[in-house]
């Protein structure tokens, strides 16, 4: 009997069901677990994502023909049942749950374990094989509890606040702005978007997902309207002639790589927040042990020296290649 | 170690001198004592010999996060950092037991005579007691590896700010090899009578390179041109009655030199020479290679045949001291004049005389004379204005070091490894090699001079065209070119390439150059044979 699951030049490939999850080359039918771009991307005949991540997606990819399936609802696509279960990555992020003959797969996407208070929670799958992302699968990534991070940037706002600086904070667009938005304490100033970020904020606001209110930055923005202002871009942002205008300020970043001094040094920023929407070693091992799977499958990030661990646990464990590095993802993966 | 720690994470998550020095005074002026004078030293390079070997930290370390040793060394190249790595995998403390910095301090020296069963019981006791967040700078001080980007200048600015006592004072009071063990803060910082250490040096003045053309330093006649000596900046001191050599690196090196010992017979007391030790060709009168000195650097103790080989002697730049006066206030002509004096009555063996100065009769004629540097083993010339003082440190305006422009060849990456501290994550030690028939010949590493973008590319790309792999050594598809920029080259047996390179760095990639148009072994020969 062929595997539930295969692994293919095109991405994870179900032949029960003769569709694709998450592929990097265009296909015909294509299971989509967020609306990120390395999960997310354009050219497939067909989508089927959860209805919380439709609106991302289109608004990302345009014209595209979209599917939905709620949580744990499952659908017949040929031989095989799929369904979607909360990967608490972003809001409206699943794990997909695929079974063939009674033989179940889970294909967890990306994913972090620790509810953020925004998105659904994760929700453990109990499944023969699971393939699970390892962005951090090493033990120096370890996350701190989310409040004690919040709070750490609530005080950093406060103290730039005091001195008459902005605030920049780089934040990934999609999932980690957010993520900010609804777990700082919004009530201590005015808190300013860069576009990309308030584009995704409107799209999520419009789905009744609750964010405390912002102001977009527009060319005629007066940064002097909103002293003390907390403002949150992509990190592509910071630095860039568009942040200057912002004047005497304090450069932050949140993001999980910030738990290494060395990758905190080389971004210049004058503060790291370790915040990341992917699981820790901690993280990933819990989830794992959870899911009561005895064969795992290993992706994005440090395969190799995490395939070994597991092994080593005794659990029957491979790699899976994507088309990206096959190994260290660095620090652009998140 | 709280206040210290926090100290040390501000001090290295700000990038500005304003808030870094602000953050230092006040440690200064709030811990106790013995605390600031550990502060003082470790903050200016004085820390103390690794305590307990890193192969050894590595292992307890693991065996108390539960983790296999494998995985402890995969994530240490990640994190590029042995101590960091540590602090990242250890468990919560048990307990937290505050004890001051200095305490920790007396503490390390006492894990040196001990057995390795004892040593790792404290060591582990210790991370036991210790907040998670002071455990890392805790690491680096166990390993020897403590260090921060905060300049000797500005240690001195915090202390002056802490203290109220000027810059200039604290300098030299700051000098020599003082250790935490053999002196107090009082006596250190307060003190007021310098003289206390005869041994002490003055506080090195520097030079910036000149990177605009020489004519814009105006009339060549309020300046003073010499060769710029490729040895060790050194200082030569005589009070009490005896004799001390210093180098740059504030490193009392007088046993290592005896050459000097016959000077003390022939300086007044009360003398402070600045110039370059060199190893010297007494037969052609003039400097040997950079590598003949380089054999006695790292000796404490040197053998006869190599002071008949690599016999030291000083070329004098500077007179600092004179009959127990400070002359650094005094212009350079002026110092000049003494200093020419005070050598006068040497004999020519005698293993210190001026460096001479060259006459400037255009900029353009010096230009000429520059070019001629590296025949005189020299690395090219040093600009004084003839009026300047005897800075404290670097500073700009007065002083310029006009280097020739570097030998360069073109080279193919054949290995890349990944860097450390900020570095970590990113590929940026590369092995290069030149053509040789149908072979590549290794012949110089080097990890400097592109961007961080650049480094980030070539990351990208050694992972996608990795052949093999030695560890964190990656051999990869020998096809990406570099300019690789040195100062000098030498015939080295120890080398398969039969060469060795003075400074290699990348001065760019060469994106425009396919593999094959890289330089040959026959290429690097002939710059042997030129400049060698």
């Amino acid at each position: 009997m062929a595997p539930v699951l295969s692994f293919t030049e095109r991405g994870i490939y179900c032949p029960a069901g003769d569709f694709h999850i998450d592929p990097w080359r265009p296909v015909g039918r294509a299971v989509i677990t967020h609306g990120h771009s390395d999960h997310a991307r354009p050219g497939h005949g067909s989508y089927l994502c959860t209805p919380e991540a439709a609106p991302v997606i289109r608004h990302r990819l345009g014209d595209i023909r979209t599917g939905t399936l709620r949580y744990g609802e499952p659908r017949r696509i040929g031989d095989a049942t799929v369904s979607f279960h909360p990967a608490g990555h972003l809001p409206g992020s699943a794990q997909v749950r695929v079974e063939v003959a009674g033989e179940v797969w889970v294909v967890s996407g990306d994913y972090k374990v620790e509810p953020d208070g925004l998105c659904e929670p994760f929700e453990p799958v109990r499944c023969h094989a699971f393939i699970s992302e390892c962005t951090f699968g090493l033990p120096v990534f370890r996350w701190a509890p989310q409040a004690e991070v919040m709070a750490e940037i609530d005080a950093w706002w406060a103290e730039n606040r005091a001195a008459g600086r902005a605030s920049l904070l780089g934040a990934y667009s999609l999932g980690k702005a957010q993520r900010l938005l609804a777990g700082i304490d919004s009530s201590a100033g005015p808190i300013l978007t860069h576009g990309a970020v308030e584009a995704t904020n409107e799209v999520l606001r419009a789905q009744g997902y609750r964010l405390p209110g912002t102001i977009r930055v527009t060319p005629d923005t007066k940064p002097k309207d909103h002293p003390g202002a907390l403002v949150i871009a992509p990190p592509s942002a910071l630095g860039t002639p568009w942040a200057r205008r912002f004047g005497p300020s304090s450069a932050g970043f949140a993001s999980g790589w910030m738990r290494l001094r060395g990758i905190r040094r080389r971004r210049g920023m004058d503060r790291g927040f370790v915040l990341s929407d992917h699981a820790d070693w901690d993280g990933l091992n819990a989830a794992i042990r959870e899911t009561g799977a005895e064969r795992v499958f290993v992706t994005h990030g440090y395969t190799a020296v995490f395939r070994r661990w597991l092994a080593e646990r005794g659990y029957d464990a491979g790699v899976v290649e994507t088309e990206f590095t096959g190994e260290e993802a660095g620090e652009t993966a998140e | 170690m709280k206040r210290f720690a926090r100290l040390f994470e501000t001090l290295d998550r700000t990038t500005r001198t304003n808030a870094k020095t602000a953050v230092l005074a006040a440690y200064l002026a709030e811990a106790p004592e013995a605390d600031r004078l550990w502060a003082i030293a470790l903050l200016s390079g004085r820390r103390p010999r690794r305590a307990v070997p890193s192969a050894r930290l590595r292992e307890w370390a693991a065996e108390r996060a539960g983790l296999p040793l494998w995985l402890v060394e995969e994530a240490y190249p990640v994190v590029g950092d042995l101590a960091e790595t540590i602090s990242l995998i250890l468990p919560p403390p048990l307990r937290a037991a505050e004890r001051p910095l200095s305490d920790w301090m007396d503490w390390i020296e006492t894990l040196r005579p001990l057995e390795e069963g004892a040593r790792k019981a404290e060591v582990l006791a210790a991370w036991d007691g210790m907040a998670a967040e002071d455990r890392l700078v805790f690491n680096k001080l166990l390993t020897g590896g403590f260090r921060v980007g905060v300049s000797q200048k500005l240690v001195t600015r915090a202390l002056a700010e802490a203290t109220g006592i000027e810059e200039p004072r604290l300098a030299h009071r700051l000098m020599g090899d003082w250790t935490p063990a053999t002196t107090s803060y009082a006596k250190l910082v307060l003190s007021n009578d310098p003289g206390d250490d005869l041994s002490r040096p003055y506080p090195f003045c520097l030079a910036h390179p000149l990177e605009d053309p020489a004519d814009s330093l105006g009339d060549p006649g309020g300046w003073l041109a010499e060769w710029k000596w490729d040895g060790i900046r050194g200082q030569l001191i005589r009070r009490g009655g005896e004799l001390y050599l210093w180098s740059r690196g504030e490193e009392l090196i007088t046993p290592r030199f005896p050459d000097f010992a016959p000077l003390l017979d022939f300086l007044p007391d009360g003398t402070v020479i600045d110039g370059e030790i060199l190893a010297w060709d007494r037969p052609e009168n003039q400097p040997l290679p950079f590598a003949q000195l380089q054999k006695r650097i790292g000796r404490k103790t040197v053998p006869k045949k190599l002071l008949a080989e690599a016999p030291a002697r000083m070329l004098a730049y500077d007179l600092l001291e004179r009959d127990g006066a400070d002359l650094r206030g005094r212009p350079l002509s002026e110092r000049r004049a003494g200093l020419d004096a005070l050598l006068a009555g040497l004999p020519p063996e005698a293993p210190l005389g001026p460096s001479p100065l060259e006459p400037i009769a255009s900029w353009n004629a010096l230009a000429g004379t520059r070019a001629t540097a590296r025949e005189r083993r020299a690395e090219g010339l040093m600009l004084k204005r003839a009026g300047s003082p005897y800075h404290a440190g670097r500073r700009r305006g007065d002083w310029w070091k006009w280097k020739l422009e570097p030998l360069t060849v073109d080279a193919v990456m054949i290995y890349a490894q990944s860097g450390h501290g900020r570095r970590a994550n990113l590929f940026t030690d590369f092995t290069f090699a030149v053509h040789d028939g149908a072979d590549l010949v290794p012949f110089a590493k080097a990890y400097s001079g592109l961007t961080d973008a650049e480094f980030a590319q070539i990351t990208r790309w050694v992972q996608k065209n990795t052949l093999q792999r030695f560890g964190p050594v990656r051999q990869v598809a020998p096809e990406l070119v570099f300019e690789i920029a040195f100062e000098g080259i030498q015939a080295s047996p120890r080398h398969r390439s039969g060469i060795a390179l003075r400074f290699p760095r990348m001065a760019r990639w060469r994106q425009d150059k396919p593999a094959a148009e890289a330089n040959t072994l026959a290429d690097l020969q002939e710059l042997l044979r030129l400049y060698g």
